[in-house]
């Protein structure tokens, strides 16, 4: 397990070098470094300052170095909008997008995995049809237009739920959650809901697709001809079985949710990283768009490394397999 | 001997599929009579219906396919009767099966001793944890399992095809039942692990008064384990007969057929025997004798329905050009 | 057909001999046949053929050119559907707040996303298809090196490619087709990887290569019109995908410039207004987007079972 760890680890470390580099080449050398870091406001002065300070002069390679030692540093620049570290700014609104994103990657499973699992046994049941036909709307309806109809429907005409912002909201080791609050678990609903959609039509159909196979295994039958009961052949001998491959589908997808609260933010004014990037993107704030990108690749990263690990953790086969010829 | 006193009295059993073009039956009217301890070959080639007989005694035919007809008395008590919670305590308890792919029968997912314990406590609550455990041991112990303790805690792939179908033999043991059907357990495996594992289940139930059910395409197997033969040809029992008699004078001319493919049976040099022709499918069966476009000795007398008939003391036969007459 | 197979229907009828359909003398007409019978393909392909005709002769159907400033009239602005403008049109959908009518700026919008959409998918297709039929031609390397690509690509959700590539590039047409063509030519490239791969194996490469044709041909008239259908699947899949992509990031206001509206920038429009109630500027191009989206899927969906062999019944 250790020696699968380090190596896991030290590809990580790999993958984050690379994309380094790709962002590296993408900022500095597609585009013009000093008019993506340097505010087109800057008198020439301050741009020939500037120009040195960061080593912009130098050859590439240490160009790069420079730049890999700010990052490690934490230092991407300042946000020309806000004046404040760009990486200061990104972390301060970070606990907002993973509240969505975790709070719409737990609805997606709860939703998901029961309907999945019911439309897989009983594929033929009207219901199942019903799972099935909600699965392809959500599949293929634009998120961003979901979330305006839900806004139209439960905000402004049966005023339910609102619509905007994050309400009140409590802090837990110094960081602001809105589910612990009446008020912010209803500002968090709709957004959550809105994000999740497309991920609980995912989880339906793989835990049903992985259900019809599982039902027809060997290994079913043998619990039958076992005299084990219906229920527990179910959610032990299937659902196990299922949800395992669904680990490392459903794990990666987490990360994609962070990437698509981008969209989600923006209607539901929810102040995440993504609502973030939208504004600076809009105003060509580079530091915090190269910050943002770079934050998201490290999550990434270090979310498909823990995926990783949980499947390993969770199969057998995998597991033991790593340990006995390490 | 009775029939209440016989473990297994199946009669008139027809197994049917609904396929989109109508029902068609893999099993016509099969007729088995298994006394206590005994241990019997169900013999023939793929698509005869053997195994289809097998899962419908265990009362595990899954939609599309249904019994349409017949009686299966295990100890007198009527299976088709049963109610599903009722036949779900036998299965397991008094009778229980083994399945063809080694592979394939245990859950990839879980420990050998989750699987066996189960099979223990759903039959009986009042067996604790660490009792069970020790049946378990003991029971893979008895099938020849080295170091059985440690291999409880064990995952199937840990273990190789012939261990993994004695696990599964071990866990059909587990509660002592009346009767095991098996069927063809050691297809998958090579010859040396084949006969190992059959000498030690002819031992186990000659010891334990469990009546087999082998279910084989392979005379060879039925030559050196059973006691009494039946043979099947699409969807019916052709011949039934104490395995020598079988072998020595075969009365159905595709019982001879079978008993000529084997190669050893021929002379060296000699071209092989072979019966011309394949199975009929399960949609187009000839009327009458099903094996008359293949049979050397048909006539037209062949094309009327054959019902079987006794050929001396526990042998029967549905032919009426027999090679033998009664 | 093994005797333990109790699922047997398929199995059953296979050993029949039977439902095994005959090679196709004109398998397209053959293909387009099958859809059109099937009740779901055919609502698609007259929803997809209904916007398609609409996206094209927009100038004539709609009577406004709601993006010729001279046509507006400010004061006929975010009238409710069904409303008289002041010189007396009836503007069946309402207006959007600079008094465009809104069905004629959805028949424009729907023009924009088509081309968008359509073109970025073709453009991956290409790129895609040469890719993937390199990865499996050339193997070695040359797979591992462009295979790595891909999968490092789709590792990461499309959207957070096109936020970094439109960041970098900027606002236009042409730069939101960059975004979606990068996007999306890994999916091409695995689909026809994998499909040119287990071609490959097959006998008739081995013959045309006996026979010393140039690779070229080879793979271009043996190899990739065998791989067509998967290929041809995924493509109706992407170009859905590449619309409801390029309406987000519209939505957004970093895919298309506001001289060049979509569908997802007219959606972006009315949700300035939505919580006063003005419901309809927004729901009315969503439901165009809507329809058109589902149309392209449940095509794309039939065009699956139709072309996939272990469905056909």
């Amino acid at each position: 397990m250790t020696a699968f760890l380090l190596r896991r680890l030290s590809q990580t470390v790999i993958t984050l070098l690379v994309m380094s580099v790709l962002v590296f080449v993408g900022i500095y050398m597609v585009g013009n470094p000093i008019d993506i870091l340097i505010s087109a406001s800057a008198t020439p002065a301050e741009r020939q300052q500037i120009i040195t300070a960061m080593g912009l002069d130098l050859p590439v390679w240490q160009q790069y170095w420079i730049f890999l030692k700010n990052a490690l540093a934490g230092d991407l620049g300042n946000s020309f909008v806000y004046n404040q570290p760009a990486i200061r700014l990104i972390l301060s609104r970070m606990p907002a997008t993973l509240e969505l994103a975790f709070s719409a990657f737990v609805i997606a499973l709860l939703i998901g995995i029961p309907l999945g699992l019911y439309a897989g046994l009983k594929p033929r049941a009207v219901g199942s049809r019903g799972v099935m036909v909600f699965s392809i709307l959500g599949f293929s309806l634009p998120t961003f237009w979901i979330g305006l109809m839900m806004i139209l429907v439960f905000s402004v005409y049966l005023g339910w739920l609102p619509a905007s912002g994050r309400g009140q909201t409590v802090n837990v080791l110094g960081v602001p959650l809105s589910i612990l609050t009446l008020d912010g678990l209803s500002h968090l609903v709709l957004p959550a809901l809105n994000l999740a959609l497309f991920k609980i039509s995912l989880v339906i159909r793989l835990t049903r697709a992985g259900v019809i196979e599982c039902m027809q295994m060997d290994y079913v039958r043998f619990a039958r001809a076992k005299g084990v009961p219906e229920a527990r052949i179910v959610l032990l001998h299937v659902l196990k079985n299922t949800l395992i491959p669904l680990i490392t589908v459903i794990g990666l997808e987490l990360g994609s949710l962070i990437a698509f609260a981008v969209v989600t933010e923006t209607i539901f004014a929810w102040p995440g990283m993504g609502k973030l990037i939208i504004d600076a993107i809009g105003v060509l704030d580079r530091p915090l768009i190269l910050a943002y990108l770079l934050m998201t690749v490290v999550m990434f990263t270090i979310i498909n490394l823990i995926v990783d690990i949980c499947y390993s953790l969770a199969d057998p086969r995998v597991r033991l397999g790593e340990d006995s010829r390490s | 001997m009775p029939e209440e006193m016989k473990t297994l009295v199946v009669t008139g059993l027809r197994t049917q599929f609904n396929t989109a073009k109508g029902p068609v039956a893999a099993v016509r009217d099969v007729n088995l009579k298994v006394a206590r301890g005994e241990i019997v070959g169900l013999v023939g080639e793929s698509g005869s219906g053997k195994s289809v007989t097998g899962l419908s005694i265990m009362g595990l035919i899954d939609a599309p396919g249904e019994i349409t007809a017949g009686a299966i008395l295990l100890n007198g008590e009527d299976l088709r009767k049963a109610s599903p919670k009722r036949l779900r305590e036998l299965r397991g308890d008094r009778i229980a099966m083994i399945f063809q792919d080694p592979m394939m029968t245990l859950n990839p997912v879980l420990r050998i001793d989750t699987q066996m314990i189960e099979a223990i406590r759903v039959h009986d609550h009042k067996v604790g944890r660490q009792e069970a455990r020790e049946r378990c041991r003991d029971a893979l112990g008895l099938v020849g399992i080295p170091s059985p303790e440690e291999r409880l805690e064990a995952y199937p792939h840990e273990f190789s095809g012939g261990m993994r179908q004695r696990v599964a033999i071990a866990i059909a043991m587990l509660n002592r039942p009346d009767i095991i059907i098996a069927d063809e357990p050691t297809t998958a495996l090579d010859v040396t692990i084949q006969s190992q594992i059959l000498a030690q289940m002819q031992k186990l139930c000659r010891d334990t008064g469990t009546a087999l059910i082998w279910i084989t395409h392979d005379l060879t197997v039925v030559a050196g384990l059973t006691d009494r033969v039946y043979v099947m040809y699409a969807g019916d029992v052709v011949e039934e007969a104490p395995v020598e008699d079988l072998l020595d004078r075969p009365i159905h001319p595709y019982t001879d057929g079978l008993i000529r493919s084997i190669p050893s049976h021929n002379a060296p040099g000699q071209p092989l025997n072979q019966i011309p022709g394949i199975t009929p499918a399960l949609d187009r069966m000839p009327a009458g004798c099903r094996f008359h476009p293949r049979c050397p000795r048909r006539t037209d007398a062949c094309l009327e329905e054959i019902a079987l008939r006794s050929f001396g003391p526990a042998r029967e036969a549905r032919c009426i050009h027999p090679l033998v007459e009664g | 057909m093994t005797d333990n197979n109790v699922h047997a229907d398929a199995a059953i009828l296979e050993a029949a001999g039977e439902e095994l359909p005959a090679k196709p003398t004109r398998p397209m007409l053959l293909v387009i046949g099958r859809v059109l019978r099937d009740p779901v393909g055919l609502l698609g392909v007259l929803i997809v053929t209904v916007m398609v005709l609409a996206a094209i002769f927009a100038p004539w159907i709609g009577w406004q050119n709601p993006y010729d400033l001279s046509q507006l009239d400010f004061m006929d602005g975010r009238l409710a559907p069904g409303s008289q403008s002041m010189s007396g049109v009836t503007y069946w959908l309402g207006t959007d707040d600079q008094g465009r009518d809104l069905f004629s700026a959805i028949l424009y919008g729907l023009r924009t996303s088509l081309m968008v959409g359509v073109l970025s998918a073709a453009i991956a297709l290409v790129i895609g298809t040469a890719a993937g039929l390199t990865a499996a031609y050339a193997g070695g390397r040359v797979d591992t090196l462009i295979m790595r690509v891909v999968d490092i690509q789709l590792s990461f959700p499309p959207i957070l490619i096109a936020l970094i590539l439109l960041a970098v590039l900027g606002q236009g047409v042409d730069k939101i087709i960059v975004a979606l063509v990068v996007t999306q030519w890994a999916y091409y490239a695995r689909t026809i990887r994998g499909s040119a791969l287990v071609e490959r194996r097959r006998a008739y490469v081995d013959a045309a290569r006996c026979l010393a044709l140039p690779p070229r041909k080879v793979v271009f008239s043996h190899i990739l019109p065998n791989c067509l259908p998967p290929l041809i699947v995924v493509a109706t899949m992407r170009v859905a995908y590449a619309i409801s992509l390029e309406a987000t990031l519209s939505f957004l206001g970093i895919g298309l410039p506001v001289t060049k509206p979509s569908l997802g920038l007219l959606i972006a429009n009315g949700f300035n207004y939505m919580m006063s109630g003005d419901y309809w500027i927004s729901l009315f191009p969503g439901l165009a987007l809507l329809l058109l989206i589902v149309g392209i899927n449940l095509v794309g969906d039939t065009l699956r079972d139709v072309l996939n062999p272990r469905m056909q019944r």
